[in-house]
């Protein structure tokens, strides 16, 4: 008998809200795009934040990793060539190898900016010499092959490993293992692809445009061939520059002690390197302090969706006084006939009810297609977290229930006589 | 609640009238000045009456309308409805009392435009706390007595002033109320429309309902059996018409 009563109730407010299809319509509106619009930028919010701490991710969370950086030239010079020596040495590597304790690898890596070459594809790839240890400390995984090893460190063997962005650039019909490219004047046998970092359904490969990717060279074999000197010519000047190690990558062993390793790695290069010509990148710094900015900028989004589900709020209750005015005679009528001030609160929350659950259900349809359309056209990640659509569509019928309470106590506590009188 | 069951002994005696006014009085407000809408009226309505109630405007026929139909109180003095005083009732005690006593037949007819026929008579049910089960049965039995059972999904807009009226009568009917309130109930329609519906109410004092009929017309309080005339908010004449 409830559940029959209930239904009855709700599709007599149905039924009434018909008898004014534009008026309904229009304010359903009003809370449809409320509850779209938080779904869409929540879901946009959470793809970007999502894509941030995914490549924060992928430095690994337990690495401390430190980076020669070009220090501020202190003289401005015309001489054609110019040799700039700067940046983390091999002592700093040994040192921290040699000092703390609870480290799983210390990883040098040595760049070398040369081009990459297999008949006419020309890239310039990232290229990197690292010792075996390199993959594991970074979590990068194997697509094909092996990754270098440390006998190709022995032998000074030339072979090289390539990320599957660039395996796939270099050949695009072939498998890549067993070729041999050319990298700067010597050729490499590949051994390996790795998996990029770009997940591998989502990679566009155009063969005119330039890809960015990595090859990884065993790190003895990189140094014999091209040295610690980066030789560029740019706009007639030789820039050439000696770095003995790019960065230094420590992998600690626990994440609680990765805090205390940064702050000591931080305070032994600012004992050793006066010119500053290093940077400390500490992975799980970037990733609280991205949790951090997510959080801020969730509440910046929850504000305004509360600004718009206001704003459809005051619409509701706009529209729910004209029809309780307008329908005063109907009130004083159903009170002679029985109507208890109860019926007629419910009567009017229902209809106030349907509305804003109306615009809500719509709202989530709209919601949920917004982000996948802006995937589909731009490609950029989003996420719709299953909470997100149920809690924009609570909120919207509670937008609805207190914007209709007073509407529906204004019609229940109409004075019958006055009510029936009404014209 | 159990007070206002339709079948106690007293009722079946014919000892308690169905509507009695003691002395009441209704004094409305207005910025400064009262207005003695009505004063200190007294009278009782047995059951199976058939009263036409007249007076000119300003009488105060709709405050005594109001009165006897519960949706108003009396300032001073007690109104009875089968025995039971309406001074100490709540709002809620009022509404259920109106919805299973009182049948209301307005002059506009008033039914709830988004209903449909069957719908619209069974709305004062559905406020009762228990609802009858039978109830949608008896809405049809009493849609076949004022002859719209081939209408029962249309809409108030669809149908004819007569017939709306009779939907509405169909309405006052489906609680078995003790009283049936009419206020100018032909007001609004045609002659020989007007007759129809004079007729059915003929009928249903015959069936032994007692009907209570708010007119201003001389000719429509003549087909009621008695006649209360109201002048200045006091009982002016109280007459038979056979």
């Amino acid at each position: 008998m409830r559940s029959s009563r209930l239904l009855r109730a709700l599709r007599l407010g149905v039924g009434s809200l018909l008898l004014h299809k534009l008026r309904s319509t229009l304010t359903t509106l009003g809370v449809l795009f409320g509850v779209a619009s938080v779904i869409a930028m929540l879901a946009v919010a959470e793809g970007a934040s999502e894509q941030a701490q995914e490549q924060i991710r992928q430095l690994g969370s337990t690495n401390v990793i430190l980076r020669s950086v070009k220090p501020p030239e202190d003289l401005v010079s015309n001489q054609e060539t110019r040799v700039l020596a700067y940046g983390l040495t091999r002592e700093d590597l040994e040192r921290i190898r040699g000092t703390y304790p609870g480290l799983r690898a210390v990883v040098p890596v040595l760049d070398t900016p040369q081009e990459v070459r297999y008949l006419e594809h020309v890239c310039s790839p990232h290229v990197q010499c690292v010792p075996p240890e390199y993959l594991e400390v970074t979590g990068r995984v194997l697509h094909a092959g092996r990754f270098l090893a440390a006998a190709d460190e022995r032998a000074y063997a030339q072979v090289c490993v390539l990320s599957y962005e660039i395996a796939r650039y270099l050949f695009p019909f072939e498998p890549a293992l067993g070729k041999r490219v050319k990298i700067g004047a010597d050729y490499f046998e590949v051994v390996g692809v790795t998996i990029g970092r770009v997940p591998i359904g989502q990679i566009h490969i155009d063969p005119g445009q330039e890809v960015a990717g990595d090859v990884f060279l065993p790190l003895a074999t990189g140094r014999k061939i091209f040295g610690e000197r980066q030789v560029r010519v740019r706009s007639g000047t030789m820039d050439i520059t000696e770095v003995e190690l790019h960065e230094i990558i420590v992998g600690v062993r626990e994440t609680v002690d990765v805090p205390f390793i940064a702050a000591a790695c931080r305070a032994m290069l600012a004992s050793e390197h006066p010119r500053k010509d290093y940077e400390v990148v500490v992975p799980l710094e970037l990733l609280i302090r991205e949790r951090e900015t997510k959080r801020i900028f969730s509440i910046v989004l929850g504000s305004i969706a509360g600004i718009s589900l206001l704003v459809g709020g005051i619409g509701i209750m706009n529209v729910m006084l004209a029809t309780v005015t307008e329908r005063t005679r109907e009130i004083g009528v159903r009170r002679a006939l029985g109507a208890k001030r109860r019926h007629i609160v419910s009567q009017f929350l229902i209809e106030t009810i349907v509305l804003s659950g109306a615009g809500g259900l719509a709202g989530v349809a709209l919601g949920l297609a917004v982000p996948w359309w802006i995937e589909y056209k731009s490609g950029m990640r989003t996420i719709v977290t299953p909470q997100a659509p149920l809690l924009a569509f609570a909120i919207s019928v509670g937008t609805g229930v207190i914007f209709g309470l007073y509407p529906a106590w204004r019609a229940a506590s109409m004075d019958p006589v006055e009510a029936l009188r009404h014209e | 609640m159990t007070l206002l069951g339709s079948s106690t002994p007293q009722q079946k005696l014919g000892a308690q009238p169905v509507a009695e006014l003691r002395d009441v009085t209704r004094v409305y407000t207005m910025g400064e000045t009262e207005v003695r809408a009505l004063d200190g009226i007294s009278h009782a309505f047995q059951h199976g009456e058939y009263w036409s109630i007249m007076g000119s405007s300003g009488s105060g026929k709709s405050t005594l309308l109001n009165i006897l139909g519960c949706i108003d109180r009396p300032t001073a003095g007690d109104y009875f409805v089968r025995g039971r005083g309406v001074a100490d009732l709540d709002d809620d005690e009022l509404s259920e009392l109106r919805g299973r006593e009182l049948g209301f037949v307005f002059q506009s007819y008033n039914l709830i435009p988004q209903l449909d026929v069957l719908e619209n008579i069974m709305v004062p049910v559905l406020y009762l706390d228990d609802v009858p089960p039978e109830a949608e049965d008896r809405a049809r039995s009493l849609a076949e007595r004022v002859g719209l059972i081939d209408r029962l999904d249309h809409r108030p807009a669809q149908l004819s002033g007569g017939q709306q009226q009779r939907v509405a009568i169909a309405r006052a009917l489906i609680n078995d109320p003790a009283l049936i309130l009419a206020d100018e109930a032909t007001g609004n329609l045609d002659t020989r429309t007007a007759e129809e519906i004079l007729e059915l109410f003929d009928e249903l004092h015959e069936e032994g309902k007692t009907i209570l009929l708010v007119t201003h017309e001389e000719e429509v309080g003549r087909r009621a059996e008695k006649t209360l005339r109201l002048r200045d908010g006091r009982v002016a004449e109280v007459g038979e018409n056979r």
